[in-house]
């Protein structure tokens, strides 16, 4: 491998300088970078104040703080957490940094869109941030912005709602701009079945957030023109209808967890094959089932609705749409497992987090049929049962695939290796706070206690109470994870350019990357998953393709 | 980045964004059809008090527009860049004559009290007032359409006069007219649901 100078050293366009030769960039990997930092901080800020709310609800009454700063406050952690950090986080850094890679390519399809993108994302955080600080403060209706509240509120939603509608703007051209590299830009000699499980990830995704977005634009649009003309679309005495916001909320936001969870099974399908030495376990299956999750999750968004008020009829028909939706999410389970059956499995900080993953994602899976099911979810809507399911799924499920993506590829984008035991101990740190943090709150919420109260009853304090200090442990584990990694930066250790073992185009050129990527033309792997060349000689587990 | 031109992925990326505005409109026509079904008794009477002869002048003055706009293309296949010019500027007068009819319109009905809020609509029956707010959103998200869509016109009309868009090269005044069919499509579906519901 020649020692071509990485895209640290050699700025796109050429000929910018210090920070003009990021802000200005075309470069892909520049952008997946200058996304992380965002989307670091905002994860970082949301985080805590997700300790602040769980602190507060340690103990009854008041503790910390007020009960209007308490809804503003799980407002911002769930509208940051939501439009700033998973639904951006995995596609936006790592999308951007390895779909063009992953196809063999030098940058995707539209890099000044690309650019433009990031800055519609940064204005988006820059509003949310301003909403903070204007009029009456940030809105206390929670992320979900439901009429008639969110019209009738004096706190800050219009604004709110213009961040959220900005940020949903730069997703969408994401999205855009990745379905058009995935066809346009993939390497001549890829076909379909070659392509890597994350960049077919990724192709679901774009997919969904091209097709669902605009309903969530529009609906936002509607919201302001109510707030400021009283169009009274959604309201019962003009004729108007407040179930039908909800509709269109839930048509963009069920979708939209899809965004969130399918990036993330796509770093899980990287990652399992790569430390069990075997080629992946039913590819297209995998492959299939993700498109599968995107078209069957669009047809399911009611199913937040069913104590709404909506027909038997509509209840029935979304709960059996939703139990689709699990079958091929099962199918994927079911293919790490396989893949990991007789691998010559090497434990490393990404595959723990991977293996986390699969667990805690399960138990939010199947804790998500208990919601889907019409009649059990009568008896926990709305109650802390939900708010534990989501957890599960968002942070044990997009939020592990986001820690493994971190450790898998970090060595690649920075060329450096961090330590090992800091990152198994702060791992299993994460892994237990979070147990400890979320199955008090499933069990709370079979119990009957309500989400998103200020204060509870005395019945409720012992499960908060162990809620809260698992919080404090989960977030431990979580700065020891981080803090190590950004150790590595400071006193680098040399990474090779593949570490891991890895077989997709990424591991083949040097860490990190040169700026076109590819210095001689890529030869592509008749599969994406063959390791019979790490494997000659070696033990068992090797007769996969 | 590189000297590669790929007008069939600029052209499908185009495309993409255009489904993007489609399902734009159509959260707003999933609106329509529920209060269309809650109240087509107010529904067909608020469209009695639109203009039909002006919103039918609008509907062929667009639809010329697109013709004119596919003709220009056609020009600057055929190396006739004055010719596409002209074309691009018809389109362009079209466009303003639509707004200006638009203005006219909504000028009148704002004349009559007939807008959001207005005291007139709050004491309205239900369904005229969910008619005319209805009627306002979406032909106001069309007429911004309409303004963007000019604005892409008149970028590509520069860029023709100035012999950037020329024969080998015209993805962009492609895409512009791309987006104009878009906007002509739009009123096609606006157009019978506001002025011609029975």
């Amino acid at each position: 491998m020649t020692a071509a100078p990485s895209f640290f050293e050699n700025p796109s366009p050429p000929g910018l300088t210090g920070i003009k030769s990021w802000l200005l960039t075309h470069d892909h990997k520049r952008l997946g970078l200058m996304y992380m930092w965002a989307i670091l901080f905002w994860f970082v800020l949301a985080m805590f104040l997700g300790l602040l709310l769980r602190t507060e609800l340690m103990s009854q009454g008041r503790t910390i703080m007020s009960a209007e700063a308490y809804n503003s406050m799980f407002t911002l952690h769930g509208v940051i957490m939501v439009f700033l950090f998973v639904i951006p986080g995995i596609p936006a850094i790592f999308g951007n940094f390895f779909l063009p890679i992953q196809l063999g390519t030098d940058d995707v399809f539209f890099p000044r869109l690309n650019l433009f993108s990031w800055y519609l994302f940064m204005l988006g955080g820059l509003f949310a941030v301003v909403s903070l600080f204007l009029g009456e403060g940030f809105p206390d209706t929670g992320w979900t912005f439901y009429v008639p509240f969110s019209v009738g509120t004096e706190s800050n939603v219009s604004l709110t709602v213009t961040a959220a509608f900005i940020l949903g703007m730069s997703s969408m051209l994401t999205g855009l701009n990745f379905v058009t590299t995935f066809h346009r830009m993939r390497h001549p000699d890829m076909g379909l079945m070659q392509i890597p499980l994350f960049t077919w990830s990724l192709y679901a995704t774009a997919w969904v957030q091209i097709l669902a977005t605009p309903v969530i634009s529009i609906t936002f649009v509607l919201i302001m023109l109510e707030r400021f003309l009283g169009i009274g679309l959604f309201e019962p005495d003009k004729g108007g209808d407040p179930l039908l916001y909800q509709h269109l909320f839930w048509m963009y936001s069920h979708p939209a967890v899809y965004i969130m969870i399918l990036p993330g099974m796509g770093v899980i399908s990287e990652v399992i094959p790569v430390f069990s030495r075997k080629s992946i376990f039913g590819y297209k299956a995998i492959v299939w089932s993700s498109m599968a999750i995107a078209i069957a999750g669009s047809l399911v968004w009611a199913h937040h609705m069913y104590t709404s008020g909506m027909s038997d009829v509509s209840v029935f028909v979304f709960s059996l749409l939703t139990f689709l939706v699990a079958i091929p999410s099962a199918v994927k389970v079911f293919s790490w497992v396989s893949t990991m059956y007789k691998g010559a499995i090497a434990m490393s900080p990404p595959l723990l987090l991977s293996l986390c993953f699969i667990y805690l994602f399960s138990v939010g899976g199947l804790t998500g049929l208990v919601l889907g099911a019409a009649g059990t979810n009568i008896h926990v809507h709305d109650t802390h049962f939900v708010v534990g399911h989501f957890h599960f799924v968002m942070f044990g499920g997009t939020g592990f695939a986001f820690f493994a993506a971190l450790h898998f590829w970090w060595p690649k984008m920075f060329g450096v290796m961090y330590r090992f035991r800091p990152a198994y101990i702060g791992a299993v740190l994460t892994a237990v706070g979070f147990v400890f943090h979320y199955v008090p709150m499933l069990i709370l919420g079979l119990q009957g206690m309500p989400r998103r109260y200020y204060d509870y009853l005395p019945q409720y304090e012992t499960g908060n109470f162990l809620a809260g200090f698992g919080g404090y442990l989960l977030i431990a584990g979580m700065v020891i994870m981080f803090v190590n990694l950004f150790v590595s930066l400071r006193n680098p250790r040399m990474a090779p350019a593949d570490p891991w073992g890895g077989t997709t185009l990424e591991w083949t050129i040097p860490s990190p990357p040169p700026m076109e990527n590819f210095v001689e033309t890529p030869v592509i792997p008749d599969f994406p998953y063959d390791f019979r060349k790490f494997m000659a000689g070696g033990k068992g587990g090797g007769k996969g393709r | 980045m590189s000297s590669r031109r790929d007008t069939l992925g600029l052209r499908i990326g185009m495309w993409l964004f255009l489904y993007s505005e489609i399902i734009l409109f159509g959260g707003l026509f999933v609106l329509y059809a529920v209060y269309y079904h809650n109240f087509p008794d107010f529904f067909v009477a608020g469209g009695r008090e639109l203009n039909r002869i002006i919103g039918a002048l609008n509907t062929v003055v667009l639809l010329v527009s697109s013709f004119t706009v596919a003709a220009s293309i056609t020009a600057i296949q055929r190396e006739k860049p004055r010719q596409a010019a002209g074309f691009l500027l018809f389109s362009l007068g079209c466009g303003l004559i639509f707004l200006v009819n638009k203005y006219f319109e909504w000028g009148a009905k704002i004349h009559h009290d007939i807008y959001p809020n207005s005291p007139t609509m709050q004491d309205a029956e239900p369904g005229l007032n969910i008619f005319f707010s209805l009627y306002y959103v979406i032909t106001g998200l069309h007429g911004l359409h309409v303004i963007i869509g000019m604005v892409l016109l008149s970028v590509s009309l520069v860029l023709v006069l100035r012999g950037r868009v020329n024969a080998g090269r015209f993805t962009m005044l492609e895409n512009s007219g791309l987006y104009w069919h878009l906007v002509d499509l739009i009123w096609i579906f606006v157009f019978p649901m506001f002025y011609l519901v029975l």
